[in-house]
């Protein structure tokens, strides 16, 4: 199958193109950028005019839900909303039922996503056995069923000789590890940012110390046993100048942030909206602010979707009850193009947060137009508005805090190994 | 955001907090709670507002005064009266909220009267009830008990005449207390100009100033000149939470006694929404003594949510009145039946 990309303007910020170009496609690959390969005889003409082509999105959270919380959703349906939201590839985490802490599991998610061929998906392995903080995990077997890197979920680690430990025994093959970081004591219970919000609801907070603590603890275990260390879902304004600090000291650090806080604070809990309960919860807006700015300044690196399908019995409860999260996969692309136009970011910026850092993060081929690379390629027309509508996400999930509003960015084609995967104009 | 307490004219609809609501509306329910004291004292103890009603109580939380209030309230108002302990039934059989509510809406309940441990969940049913059924927080996790506060408010009224001339202080448990955000909610609301709390930092909710009180942690400071002492309940919990080493400190420290009293006006009232920890928040000499209003606060409370039960219930309530003075403000014309009938004209 070869494909002819034509009158698109081509963003890849990896090759530093931000220009009209034809792509051409052949053997799953990228074949040529400007100039066709010789004898290129296109098979398929996609005209892109007044569209931008990108690298596919790379997403470093999306949870699938399998194996074990079907109910809520399942790889077949999530993979669909991530292509209809021009995702590729993404990373999703470990905290499944069973947990992803054995390599059989790892190879059966693996083989039943490559089945759908849908978009790549990248598993983070458990740091710990059944995420409880007290046993590694085999990370070198989990590592060649196809583990990407190791984290904790959502689950904090209390015990810092087993981080510390988890830190030196990943260093030694230069394994990546993803934490959120959220001190377990400061964060027990809490649903909403530790201010005036939660104390006028009555609603248990968690202080912005408790992600600045654990951030602090992360960046120094880091820093001794020099492992290279990702930091997930920032969401607080201190947080975002201790990471500052640490890249200024060369640590190996890097960090992303959430669609949902780049664009949301405390205050959209309104009355107990539980679609705004979120882990970490939304914090004020001068957070929010330095979030933006992180990003801008390359504090932070990558924007995620962080998304986690919910089904309604589970959000249709009182606030602190609800269980926690957004479905988001299909709202990257607008929400990352809202980042960038609320705060003169460029749309190569936008697009390097979504595409070649987050791939850079993984350590995989992905996230860039390079000749020979995998075509994974995302078509979208930046301008175009859309409202959400439950009714209109492929995801099962249909919690989101941004329900009726309208976005502006919507993909029309994405293309899978070199395939049309989706279509949509 | 549309105020889910309020409906298009303006008019009460849901009691959930006391937070957003207007001056009118609070003194609206103030001045009918004042017709509805009397009728307590009269040998046949009821008005027809609510006849052919149905008021339920859901209780997903256990309370037996609060409850039992509510119930004296609504029957005197001769409502039909369902009590419901969710907590020892349907929820634990696996049941969600919703599927509680829409049973007794499906049974043809009026008005619900909710209580549940979860910050929140009077709104939440709130948002799930059709048009036409009313719904009364009862105390929802540590966010709100309107009625209290209103019931609280009202007793200092009584007592103290001019509210913009008080000086208020809530001594205890801030952070775990939804009837202390309801009585600074109703006391700004009312214009009183200096609301203080008293409290040890561990029970201080984050940036509680931004509600309009002023901080203290020394009782002897905190107390000096005020008009109203409004103890909170501390719950034995909060010395395994490490909130605080030991009841004897506390008491020691911010508990209520006739040496700290003296530190306020002569004439200062003090007020408890019970139950009462004797020697631990408050020491029974101070509670049993001439300036305590612990029970007339009780007493009260059966006026204040009878109240709210006839503003509710007024917009349906088949007295012949018609709603010709549905732009009159303060009164519509339910109401103003519901005041003649209670100032007497109802036996």
């Amino acid at each position: 199958m070869k494909i002819h990309i034509k009158n698109g303007h081509v963003i890849d910020p990896k090759n530093k193109l931000d220009t009209k170009q034809d792509v051409f496609i052949a053997a799953c690959k990228i074949a040529g950028i400007g100039k066709a390969p010789d004898g290129f005889v296109a098979n398929q003409t996609i005209d892109a005019a007044g569209l931008i082509v990108s690298p596919g999105f790379v997403d470093l959270s999306a949870r699938l839900r399998e194996p074990g919380s079907e109910y809520n959703a399942t790889l077949k349906t999530e993979l669909q909303a991530a292509i209809a939201g021009g995702i590729t590839s993404l990373a999703c985490p470990p905290d499944t039922s069973p947990v992803l802490d054995e390599p059989g599991l790892v190879e059966m998610l693996k083989h039943r996503a490559k089945l759908l061929n849908l978009a790549h998906v990248y598993p983070l392995g458990a740091l710990t056995r059944k995420l409880e903080g007290r046993l590694l995990t085999e990370m070198h077997a989990l590592t060649e069923a196809g583990c990407v890197g190791f984290s904790q979920a959502d689950n904090a680690m209390t015990d810092t000789l087993i981080l510390w430990r988890a830190f030196e025994y990943a260093a030694t093959f230069k394994y990546t590890i993803f934490l959120r970081a959220e001190d377990y004591y400061l964060g027990q219970n809490g649903v909403a940012h530790d201010g005036e919000i939660a104390s006028r609801l009555g609603l248990k907070g968690i202080p912005a110390a408790a992600e600045s603590l654990a951030i602090a603890t992360i960046l120094r275990i880091a820093q001794q046993t020099k492992t290279r260390i990702h930091l997930c879902r920032i969401s607080s304004a201190e947080g975002v100048e201790l990471i500052r600090a640490a890249k200024k000291n060369g640590v190996q650090v890097s960090a992303d942030v959430s669609t949902q806080h780049c664009h949301l604070t405390e205050m959209d809990i309104g009355y107990f909206n539980a679609h705004a309960n979120l882990k970490p919860p939304l914090r004020t807006t001068r957070d929010k602010n330095a979030l933006c700015l992180g990003l801008k300044d390359d504090t932070i690196d990558a924007i995620c979707s962080d998304h986690t399908p919910v089904n309604d019995d589970a959000k249709l409860l009182p606030f602190a009850e609800a269980e926690a999260g957004a479905s988001s996969l299909e709202l990257l692309l607008p929400l990352t193009l809202k980042w960038a136009t609320d705060n003169k970011a460029s749309l190569a910026n936008a697009i390097a947060k979504i595409t070649s850092q987050p791939a850079h993060i993984l350590n995989i081929a992905a996230g860039d137009l390079s000749v020979n690379a995998n075509a994974d390629i995302v078509i979208f027309n930046p301008k175009a508005e859309w409202k959400v509508e439950a009714s209109q996400l492929k995801s099962q999930g249909k919690n989101t805090p941004f329900l009726g509003q309208s976005m502006q960015g919507k993909v029309h084609y994405t293309l899978l190994n070199g395939q049309l995967a989706f279509q949509n104009n | 955001m549309v105020n889910p307490q309020l409906d298009s004219d303006g008019k009460l609809k849901h009691l959930l907090t006391i937070e957003g609501l207007p001056k009118r509306i609070l003194n609206q329910i103030l001045d009918t709670a004042e017709t509805f004291v009397g009728v307590a004292e009269r040998d046949i103890k009821k008005v027809p507002l609510l006849r052919g009603k149905t008021v339920c109580n859901i209780f997903f939380e256990n309370s037996t005064r609060t409850r039992t209030t509510f119930e004296i309230a609504a029957k005197r108002l001769s409502a039909d009266v369902i009590n419901l302990n969710v907590g020892t039934s349907s929820q634990s059989k696996g049941e969600t909220i919703l599927d509680t509510v829409d049973n007794l809406i499906a049974m043809h309940a009026d008005m619900f009267v909710v209580r549940h441990a979860q910050s929140g969940a009077a709104h939440f049913i709130a948002q799930h009830v059709p048009d036409g059924i009313s719904v009364i927080n009862a105390g929802d996790g540590r966010h709100a008990h309107p009625t209290q506060g209103l019931l609280d408010v009202f007793t200092v009224r009584r007592y103290k005449s001019d509210m913009h001339n008080l000086r208020v202080a809530l001594v205890g448990d801030v952070l775990h207390s939804r009837v202390a955000r309801s009585e600074i909610h109703a006391l700004t609301t009312l214009g009183v100009p200096e609301v203080r709390v008293i409290a040890p930092k561990t029970l201080l909710p984050a940036d509680v100033e931004k509600l309009g009180v002023q901080v203290f942690h020394d009782m002897k400071a905190g107390l000096k000149d005020v008009d109203v002492v409004m103890m909170l309940r501390l719950q034995n919990e909060r010395m395994t939470g490490a909130m605080l080493p030991s009841a004897q400190e506390y008491f020691k420290t911010f508990g209520l006694t006739q040496d700290m009293l003296n530190y306020a006006k002569p004439n200062a009232i003090v007020m408890h929404p019970g139950p009462m920890n004797r020697g631990v928040e408050i020491d029974s000499s101070v509670a049993d003594g001439s300036q305590s209003v612990i029970l007339p606060q009780v007493t009260y409370g059966i006026a204040v949510r009878m109240a709210v039960m006839a503003i509710l219930g007024g917009g349906q309530n088949n007295l012949g009145q018609s709603n010709s003075d549905k732009n009159a403000g303060v009164h519509n014309g339910a109401l103003e039946a519901s005041s003649r009938l209670a100032a007497g004209g109802a036996s």
